[in-house]
């Protein structure tokens, strides 16, 4: 393909594609081949496709897109020009689908989507109720077309906003277009576009650098990566437009290293519209110059903060300095040049905002935060995938609409929004708009566009511990609060999360969060204590639960809680006695108990059962409330540590039951279970309750060990008493 | 690798044009890092006394730098770099698991080699697959949702040769 040499040429070349490219009659396969998919196998399905087609003599497009979005269920594909939509496609499946569908116009039924396996198939993409809510305008060509080939990228409009500001406005109008439309950043801030803009044009200067953030490091993020990988030319587009703005020669893409395919397209992308006249030297012969490159990273979270990056992209350990000087300002940016730094899908924003005007980019969103965000909404869900929604959306339709509601029936508990500079929002903000400055209110952020969603079997510490432990080990050093600060809240953290918390850490870690909130250098610390600040706020009792009572609803954190066998369950595999390291787990005649002396609580046997008979329980203890109690000693009988024997009270010939040593209670509960008369009852309040044991002892004899001693029971008997057991409380009692 | 066939103004790229040499040779010095990487499989000393050479960039500088960025590697890792995605969704779909059990097989922690270099178990932060939580990755091919009985499978092939 020739050199366009001019807007008109340009004009004429994509009318000429349009009529020749996606014809709507043509027989046509989209598969998705995004990271998710591909690592499915959706490379050998095109192979398949290809294969079959040519044996059968069937003229079938096959046709490789970036992201289609619904990566649970990959690999996912569209057949046209029927419109099915198919999803888990296997290369097996070919054959059925050019029998079927392409020979006969009908669907493959298995392969169709459905809610569930009584409703019926779904057969187009846009019924999907994943699909139904999204406005997808970032992602408009992501699914679509071929990010490898420009002309694709040119049949569906592309290069047009370019077109649009090079033969119709001057970067003046460009910038206040950009500025009405009030697009703001979506690497996370939020800070508008359009300001950031006219910051680094009003800078001096003949040199400036435009530069596309696309480290982008978030754990379970991925917007960016499908952006660049299945739609580069947008992006492209996007920084062309910037650079005419502000008159900038240079651009360097910085992504990170980790993604192969999306450098891999980028560099096609770059090639090809260098060839075609629409990068590099006197572009369309309109006598603009831009040189675009890119830069990978090696990877460094920290390298996503502004300074850092530019500090990466010299050449040097990206390390963050303080502000000014703005990137935009003389002496701040890329050598020292003003340049202007802004997120990948912000960039890919910018060519539908300039073809169709501030005013529609307006009308879609909310007030403050107009237009759409890319969520990569992962987690507990149903349907994890990438996602764009208008702003404003709430989260509950976000999570149960197009997520599908939680995994396996289980409850919501909290979703993650941000990463880890983000926070984490309970129940209660299930009907938050989501936009920026509401998100910020409730101590969370946009962040790039990570929503993880958690349900009841995630422990809200260990999350925290989590989000902190990864920015811990990424902070680059360089400022001790975010350096010793996050150190120390983690090490509290690790202190909570194995059982040895204390009374006043809590506090202690608001105190140290907001002190790395306030004197960190750049936003990796002053972002790092979020999740911990967030978690605590809305889920203070659980950090309560994991100090106070030593126990993790979840069961999520090893250390904590009291562990045992239920008897009613266990069906003596003894799998949880080999599991267990520590000898902790010891059979009796006819069941297994587990010896709280040796346990470490690793959790080995409880992940050993394969049926869930051993439990993790809070710590429990029997109260005796001898009012009540008819001295029937079923407690006694039914204790499998025998630590509950029958002491006389004041009163001649009434005997209650009494914990002679509360260390050995196990926390079975099985004295409460087999009580008839609500004589023992199970406390959490273990601390009293033990004190109580050991202070008001009734005064008078064992019943037990009296009647052992007369001969009135043999030893071995019913009550289970061995020998050594008597022994020991002979002595205790002298 | 051969230092001397790099071409370094290849690499810098149009901006070569503005910029100061030094400042044009150093902002390279990354890129060529990951090309001796990719080549070697970890950083050499004698190569990068060639590199420093050839960048005029001083080899205390470029330790430093090869230093801060978690990708470089100064020992030699094993044929097969396993990668263990702890990113959030992979982390509450339980990930961490996963880790441990390939720890214990293996008999080797996070970020080292077996002996007979076969093997190196790393983590990342996020592989971008998170439809398939859990992941990782064996020399960056994708293994995708790792229940318990695929680790077993994921270990049969990384046993492989």
């Amino acid at each position: 393909m020739g050199r366009i040499n001019s807007l008109e040429e340009l004009k004429n070349l994509r009318i000429r594609l349009k009529e020749n490219i996606f014809k709507t009659d043509r027989k046509r396969v989209r598969v998705c081949c995004g990271t998710a998919c591909s690592a499915q196998g959706s490379k050998k399905i095109v192979q398949t496709f290809e294969e079959e087609s040519a044996q059968k003599g069937m003229d079938i497009e096959v046709l490789m897109t970036g992201c289609q979005g619904l990566c649970q269920k990959g690999p996912v594909m569209k057949v046209e020009p029927y419109g099915y939509f198919y999803q888990k496609v296997t290369y097996e499946k070919v054959r059925e689908i050019i029998s079927k569908t392409f020979s006969r116009e009908a669907p493959v039924r298995s392969l169709l989507y459905r809610e569930s396996v009584l409703d019926d198939p779904i057969k187009k993409m846009d019924d999907l109720p994943f699909y139904k809510k999204q406005v997808r305008i970032v992602l408009r060509n992501n699914g679509f077309i071929d990010p490898c080939n420009v002309n694709h990228y040119i049949a569906v409009g592309g290069y047009a906003a370019m077109e649009k500001v090079l033969s119709t406005m001057t970067p003046d109008q460009v910038l206040e277009e950009v500025k009405r439309s009030n697009l703001r950043g979506r690497g996370g801030a939020g800070f508008p576009a359009g300001r950031k803009w006219e910051h680094c044009k009003k800078s001096t200067g003949k040199i400036k650098f435009v530069i596309a953030n696309g480290d982008e490091g978030d754990p379970g993020a991925f917007m960016d990566r499908s952006i660049m990988e299945g739609d580069p030319h947008s992006l492209i587009e996007g920084m062309l437009i910037c650079a005419y703005t502000l008159n900038a020669e240079y651009g360097f893409i910085y992504v990170r290293h980790e993604y192969p395919l999306a450098v891999k397209n980028l560099r096609i992308a770059i090639k090809q519209a260098e060839e075609l006249g629409l990068l590099g030297e006197d572009i369309l012969r309109t006598g603009m110059n831009f040189y675009l490159d890119i830069r990978e990273g090696a990877g460094a979270f920290v390298c996503g903060e502004s300074t850092a990056l530019v500090a990466s992209i010299e050449g040097n350990r990206g390390f963050p300095r303080p502000r000014p000087p703005r990137l935009s300002e003389v002496g701040g940016g890329l050598w020292g040049y003003p340049s202007n730094l802004n997120n990948i899908e912000t960039y890919a924003c910018l060519p539908p905002i300039i073809e169709n005007g501030a005013e529609w980019f307006r009308s879609i969103g909310t007030e403050n935060s107009p237009g759409t965000k890319v969520f990569a909404l992962t987690g507990k869900v149903v349907n994890t995938g990438l996602i764009e929604v208008p702003m404003g959306i709430t989260l509950k339709e976000i999570i149960y609409d197009i997520g599908g509601g939680i995994r396996n029936n289980r409850k919501f508990k909290a979703v993650q929004t941000g990463g880890p500079s983000g926070g984490c929002l309970s129940e209660e903000h299930l009907d938050l708009p989501v936009d920026y400055d509401s998100l910020i209110n409730v101590g969370s952020m946009m962040g790039s566009g990570g929503l993880v969603v958690m349900d009841e079997d995630n422990c809200m510490v260990d999350i925290a511990k989590f989000f902190l432990s990864f920015t811990q080990r990424e902070s680059c050093g360089k400022c001790p609060p975010c350096r010793i600060g996050t150190y120390q809240m983690l090490e509290i953290l690790e202190k909570i999360t194995s059982g040895n918390g204390e009374e006043g850490d809590i506090e202690q870690l608001e105190k140290i969060g907001n002190l790395v909130k306030s004197g960190s250098l750049c936003g990796l610390g002053q972002t790092a204590p979020n999740p911990v600040l967030s978690t605590i706020k809305y889920f203070r009792d659980e950090y309560e639960e994991h100090i106070k009572d030593k126990y993790c609803k979840a069961k999520v954190c090893k250390g904590l809680g009291v562990y045992r066998i239920d008897g009613s369950e266990c069906f003596s595999c003894s799998l949880c006695k080999k599991a267990c390291a520590f000898d902790a787990v010891n059979e009796t005649k006819d069941a297994f108990y587990i010896d709280r002396d040796y346990c470490t609580k690793c959790k080995a046997c409880y992940l050993a059962c394969p049926i869930g008979a051993v439990k993790i329980g809070s710590r429990v203890i029997p109260w005796v409330i001898p009012e009540q109690c008819e001295g029937c000693s079923d407690c006694v009988h039914a204790c499998p540590v025998h630590g509950l024997k029958m002491y006389e009270t004041e009163n001649e010939g009434i005997f209650i039951p009494w914990l002679s040593d509360p260390d050995l209670c196990v926390s079975c509960g099985k004295c409460s279970a087999v009580c008839s008369s609500s004589g023992v009852v199970l406390t959490t309040h273990v601390q009293e309750a033990k004190q109580r044991f050991l202070t008001k002892r009734p005064k008078g004899l064992v019943i037990e060990d009296e009647k052992k001693k007369s001969g009135y029971i043999e030893s071995g008997s019913k009550n289970n008493a061995t020998e050594s057991d008597s022994v020991v409380l002979i002595d205790s009692d002298k | 690798m051969n230092i001397d066939q790099i071409n370094v103004e290849e690499q810098i790229g149009p901006v070569g044009k503005v910029l100061k040499e030094s400042y044009g040779n150093r902002s390279v010095l990354i890129h060529c890092l990951q090309m001796i990487q990719a080549e070697e499989g970890y950083l050499i000393g004698d190569s990068l006394s060639k590199l420093s050479k050839k960048l005029g960039v001083p080899l205390s500088e470029i330790y430093s730098v090869a230093s801060f960025y978690k990708q470089f590697n100064f020992k030699p890792r094993g044929k097969k770099v396993v990668r263990v995605c702890l990113g959030t969704a992979c982390y509450v779909r339980g990930s961490e698991k996963v880790l441990s059990i390939l720890e214990e097989e293996f008999g080797i922690k996070d970020g080292e080699t077996t002996e007979d270099l076969h093997v190196t178990l790393e983590t990342v932060g996020c592989v971008g697959c998170c439809g398939l939580a859990p992941v990782a990755t064996i020399n960056d091919v994708v293994v995708g949702e790792l229940v318990l009985k695929k680790v077993g499978k994921l270990i049969k092939s990384i046993k492989e040769e």
